[in-house]
């Protein structure tokens, strides 16, 4: 016998390991639900960490825009949330008034890591017979990069803008014909028009952006729009992402601008975020029951199997307090094991499904997220239930009668 | 005079008091039990015999009447303290032997142990070894409890009745059911322990031979001490 486990908690083991169908077939019942827990939550971790990650490299955190100009995110059929770059009336392309000023302003506020002022507009990309709508976004590459990471996503060519250069997307490559090297005729609204080489093919993940945008130097983008020493947007990076939507508030209110955090404009993701963690936590708590009533009946059982050897204890000078704490200590163990066998369970399903389920290219769909903090709280809690669903059964084999339990 | 370990005054033990199957079972017992006496009790089946065994042996209460158990005025006591009065100074012996099958029976004997000491150590190990020595089964001590012949796990009960040196042993019809052969060794080794350690024995039998070889011989007809 162990020399240094409590008397309670050898019989607990030794009840559990005798009454060994039982016992297995319980853990393996808290074992899937703990699994289909962990596979879940870690599953949804990662997804979201997938799309914040891809929403704060191709997209800064506050864009300010001339005033009652609305941003809206881009949606492809409900629920369905894809980039969220921004469509402007496509003839007047308005300018920030003053922008010089603000983005100095912003420039000096603590909070913000980068600004950079864009001007944006609707264009037609002509290649010999082939032609489409595009929308031409001018930047400054040292600080436009920065926030969203173009050469990041170039797949060939390079991230490259002289005021003769445009990066366009695969899609749209793919639709006029044309490749690295090749020159467009950029066409504005307005009739103006420019020449532009193609340095970069780009693949932001999304087929709308692949098709939709174009990046070209400011200075080129300013003469095409007609708005020459104009921005149509400021893009600003700041150090805390979540404080971001307080922030642009706090700008909108001191500047004649339009302040629209990520957050505003992908309203849906943090909704679809908060629906799946309530629906996550409502099934973590009805998993939780099902194995509390699970282990609950278990011991119901065991209780009345074991009336005799209760009795005997008792008999033999053991406190209710003894045979309680064998009967809690046995939920508690079942809830533990059960929690380390679903987590093991949980997580090479991940990690199998993971390895099986890529995107269309090859690479994976979603980071794998195990963080250790998941297997902590999902032990913990499912040892925590293991304890109180043993509550009555050990509370029933403490009050029983050593008389009548002794006569079986 | 010798001292004395149990004194029964005036019990009675009635069932189900106040409804229609009301039944007295025990009426105004008197018993008194000195140290290192060997009783036999005896009686037809029903007549109260197991009652009073587990009223001695704190497992149930009496409807009325005194009892004390060395002296100490058991009624006055609450759970806790019935509870531990029982494991240092009761052991019991049943007739179906009773060992805990999830245990071997070395471990079945140092269960009165663990249960007062709360954590095994080798002094518990060292004192159920020399127990099962003496009822001649440290051969098997590593078997586990119900592999082992009724005589032997029989003796096995003995020995964890011995853990706790108890003043008193209850032993409800020990030898029962087993074959002659083996409840002969049985009531030879009970008697044994009773001569060299002093034990007081209470054993419920049927069997008139066993009981003319007791110091006393109490019956029991209809809960009354006949005689
Ligand atoms: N819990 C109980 N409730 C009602 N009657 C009981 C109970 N326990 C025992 N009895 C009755 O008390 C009487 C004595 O029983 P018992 O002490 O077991 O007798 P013995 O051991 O001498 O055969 C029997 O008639 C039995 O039916
Ligand atoms: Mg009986």
């Amino acid at each position: 016998m162990n020399r240094v486990l409590p008397f309670e908690w050898v019989a607990a083991v030794r009840f559990l390991r005798e009454g060994h169908m039982q016992t297995m077939f319980i853990i393996t019942g808290i074992a899937i639900g703990v699994g289909v827990i962990v596979f879940m939550s870690a599953l949804l971790t990662g997804l979201q960490a997938n799309f914040l990650k891809r929403v704060l490299t191709s997209q800064a955190q506050i864009q300010l825009l001339p005033p009652d100009q609305v941003a809206r995110p881009l949606r492809f059929g409900p629920g369905v949330i894809e980039s969220a770059s921004i469509q402007r009336p496509s003839q007047r392309v308005v300018s920030i008034d003053q922008w010089p000023k603000i983005r100095d302003r912003m420039l000096a506020m603590p909070e913000v890591t980068g600004v950079s002022p864009t001007m944006s507009g609707s264009a037609l990309a002509v290649r010999g017979d082939a032609n489409r709508a595009i929308s031409v976004s001018g930047v400054e590459p040292v600080t436009y990069f920065r926030i969203v990471r173009i050469p990041d996503y170039i797949v060939s060519g390079e991230a490259r803008l002289s005021s003769t250069d445009i990066l366009i997307g695969t899609e749209l490559a793919k639709d006029l014909g044309a490749t690295l090297g090749d020159k467009l005729n950029i066409q504005a609204a307005s009739g103006a028009s420019v020449v532009l080489t193609i340095t970069g093919l780009f693949d932001l993940g999304n087929k709308g952006a692949n098709e939709r945008n174009t990046y070209v130097a400011l200075r080129t983008a300013q003469s095409l729009l007609g708005n020459v020493g104009g921005v149509s947007t400021i893009e600003i990076t700041v150090n805390d992402i979540y404080a971001a939507e307080v922030l642009a508030q706090q700008i909108q209110a001191a500047n004649r601008v339009q302040a629209d955090s990520w957050i505003k404009t992908n309203a849906q993701f943090f909704t679809a975020v908060q629906a799946q963690q309530t629906s996550n936590t409502l099934i973590r708590a009805f998993v939780g029951l099902s194995v509390a009533f699970g282990i609950a009946a278990v011991l119901v059982v065991s209780v009345i199997q074991r009336s005799k050897d209760i009795g005997i204890l008792r008999a033999m000078g053991a406190s209710r307090g003894q045979i309680l704490r064998i009967f809690l200590i046995q939920g508690g163990l079942l809830g533990f094991a059960g929690s380390l066998v679903g987590a093991a369970l949980g997580a090479g399903g991940l990690v199998y499904w993971h390895s099986m389920v890529l995107q269309a290219d090859g690479t994976e769909l979603f980071p794998l997220i195990l963080e250790r903090q998941l297997f902590v709280t999902t032990a913990v809690l499912a040892t925590l239930t293991g304890l109180l669903a043993a509550m009555a059964p050990a509370l029933r084999a403490a009050q029983l009668d050593p008389v009548v339990a002794i006569r079986g | 005079m010798a001292e004395e370990v149990l004194r029964l005054e005036k019990v009675c033990k009635v069932y189900n008091q106040g409804e229609p199957s009301e039944t007295e079972v025990l009426h105004d017992v008197d018993l008194r039990l000195e140290k290192g006496e060997f009783l036999a009790l005896m009686g037809p089946s029903g007549s109260g015999k197991s009652t009073l065994l587990n009223i001695v042996g704190l497992l149930d209460r009496p409807t009325s009447g005194r009892m004390t158990i060395k002296g100490e005025e058991t009624d006055l006591l609450d759970d806790t303290e019935i509870t531990r009065l029982r494991g240092h100074t009761i052991g019991f012996v049943f007739q179906d032997h009773h060992l805990i099958s999830a245990f071997t029976a070395l471990e079945n004997v140092m269960m009165p142990l663990l249960l007062d000491r709360g954590f095994p150590s080798p002094a518990i190990r060292q004192r159920a070894l020399d127990l099962m020595t003496r009822v001649g089964l440290e051969k098997v001590a590593n078997n586990m409890a119900t592999n082992m012949s009724g005589g032997q796990q029989q003796r096995v009960a003995i020995a964890r009745a011995l853990a706790m040196n108890p003043d008193l042993i209850l032993a409800d019809e020990p030898t029962g059911n087993l074959d002659s052969k083996s409840a002969d060794s049985v009531f030879d080794l009970m008697r044994e322990v009773n001569r060299e350690s002093h034990t007081s024995f209470l054993i419920v039998t049927h069997n008139l031979d066993l009981a003319k070889r007791c110091d006393r011989i109490i019956d029991l007809v209809d809960g009354r001490i006949a005689g």
